[in-house]
């Protein structure tokens, strides 16, 4: 999950009490909304329906138990956080929020969404939902984020889980189904977030934070983003011939993957040179398609579960 | 002394103060809704009831369907009386 709201560059340093939109800003409000958006198409294209009220408590644990993990990622990087211009008027580096109240919040909220959404719906969904809040507070911001430039690769899974815990609400269990969605966010973040690396001026590397861009060199990245685009298009592709698949999923997801493996390419070929001198337009080109590209499968999921609980096949 | 005493930290935290007792509200919402969803969604009379400290027979495994039988019976040995 990556949270790529630009901040003002200049800091203000707040010295008033924290207001609500204070800590409702600890939560990552934007990763939230990708969060929300998958987890809920995960829960309606199962083949299980689940009550509508019991469906919004889910999506309701699930966006909760994501923003406890960003206040905690806010926590636990405050140091830099406070480096880097972009974060910088985060809550905490702003001093609007002091760093116990969002571990407090951050510990609080996790708790409160792991045992709601296990007394709402399952075990299943409610240990995966747990799991994914370890793994981005723990094994991505804590340990793997500052250790290795394969960090959003690792960091990406968290934003995976939601469709997955979306599915295992309605069924009660895994399946290739929600295995492939996890495996769709899974490989298309590292791409996602690498062209926007690529000309985004970053200051990673003066927080101490190993990003590819700067640890292994552009041209590296370059090859990292065509590299994962190709198993991303297999994933892609096979998540149409599955049960939740079908024929507008697959023509959706042809155009999108032409399209995104087109600009991979495109990023691939270009040097340095070529790049700079068009103020990075590929690059950008390209991570507005990575946008679109998400937003474009996961719509056309929820058509085809659309199409087939009303009954109406195209082929 | 007045009874409510208005002080400059009520004002300052009026906003924080508002959006917890919404959240609350909001909680107990939940809770409610959830509750009338998961009873309304059973299926067997005897999943409303547990064990509350006194004999509850009707809780016994089998004890539903041997008072339907008896219940049978006895119309039965009625009607035959009849």
């Amino acid at each position: 999950m990556t949270d790529v709201t630009n901040h003002s560059q200049k800091p203000t340093l707040q010295t008033g009490e924290a207001q609500m939109g204070d800590y409702f800003a600890l939560m990552k409000p934007r990763v939230m909304q990708l969060v929300v958006f998958t987890g809920l198409v995960g829960l309606l294209v199962a083949p299980v329906g689940v009550n509508p009220f019991v469906g919004f408590v889910a999506i309701l644990c699930i966006a909760v138990g994501a923003g406890a993990s960003g206040a905690l990622n806010m926590w636990w990087d405050a140091d830099i956080d406070a480096v880097m211009k972009r974060t910088i008027n985060r809550p905490i580096p702003s001093g609007a929020v002091q760093p116990g109240e969002a571990l407090a919040i951050g510990a609080t909220l996790s708790v409160f969404s792991v045992v709601l959404l296990f007394l709402a719906t399952n075990a299943l969904a409610a240990g995966l939902l747990a799991f994914t809040i370890f793994f981005y507070a723990v094994i991505y911001s804590m340990w793997l984020k500052r250790s290795t430039p394969q960090n959003i690769v690792i960091g990406g899974a968290a934003g995976a889980f939601p469709p997955m815990i979306g599915w295992a609400v309605a069924t009660g269990g895994v399946s290739i189904e929600s295995i492939l969605m996890f495996a769709l966010i899974f490989m298309w973040t590292p791409p996602h977030f690498w062209a926007l690396a690529l000309f985004v001026k970053s200051d990673y590397g003066d927080a101490g934070v190993p990003m590819l861009t700067e640890t292994h060199g552009r041209k590296a990245t370059r090859n990292h983003i065509l590299a994962y685009c190709v198993p991303l298009v297999l994933v892609a592709l096979g998540l149409g011939f599955t049960s939740i698949g079908g024929p507008i999923y697959l023509i959706v997801a042809v155009l999108l993957n032409v399209w995104f493996l087109k600009g991979c390419y495109d990023i691939w070929r270009r040097t340095d040179a070529d790049s700079d001198a068009d103020d990075h337009a590929v690059e950008k080109h390209t991570f507005k398609v990575s946008l679109y590209y998400l937003f474009g499968h996961f719509v056309a999921l929820l058509v085809e579960a659309l199409m087939r609980a009303n009954g109406w096949a195209v082929l | 002394m007045a009874l409510k005493v208005e002080h400059e930290i009520h004002q300052r935290r009026k906003g924080r103060n508002s959006g917890v007792g919404l959240l609350l509200v909001g909680m107990v919402g939940i809770v409610f809704g959830l509750t009338v969803v998961k009873v309304l969604g059973l299926t067997d009379v005897r999943q409303m009831e547990r064990f509350d400290h006194v004999a509850r027979p009707q809780l016994e495994p089998g004890a539903l369907e041997a008072a339907e039988q008896r219940a049978a019976d006895l119309a039965a040995q009625t009607e035959e009386s009849n």
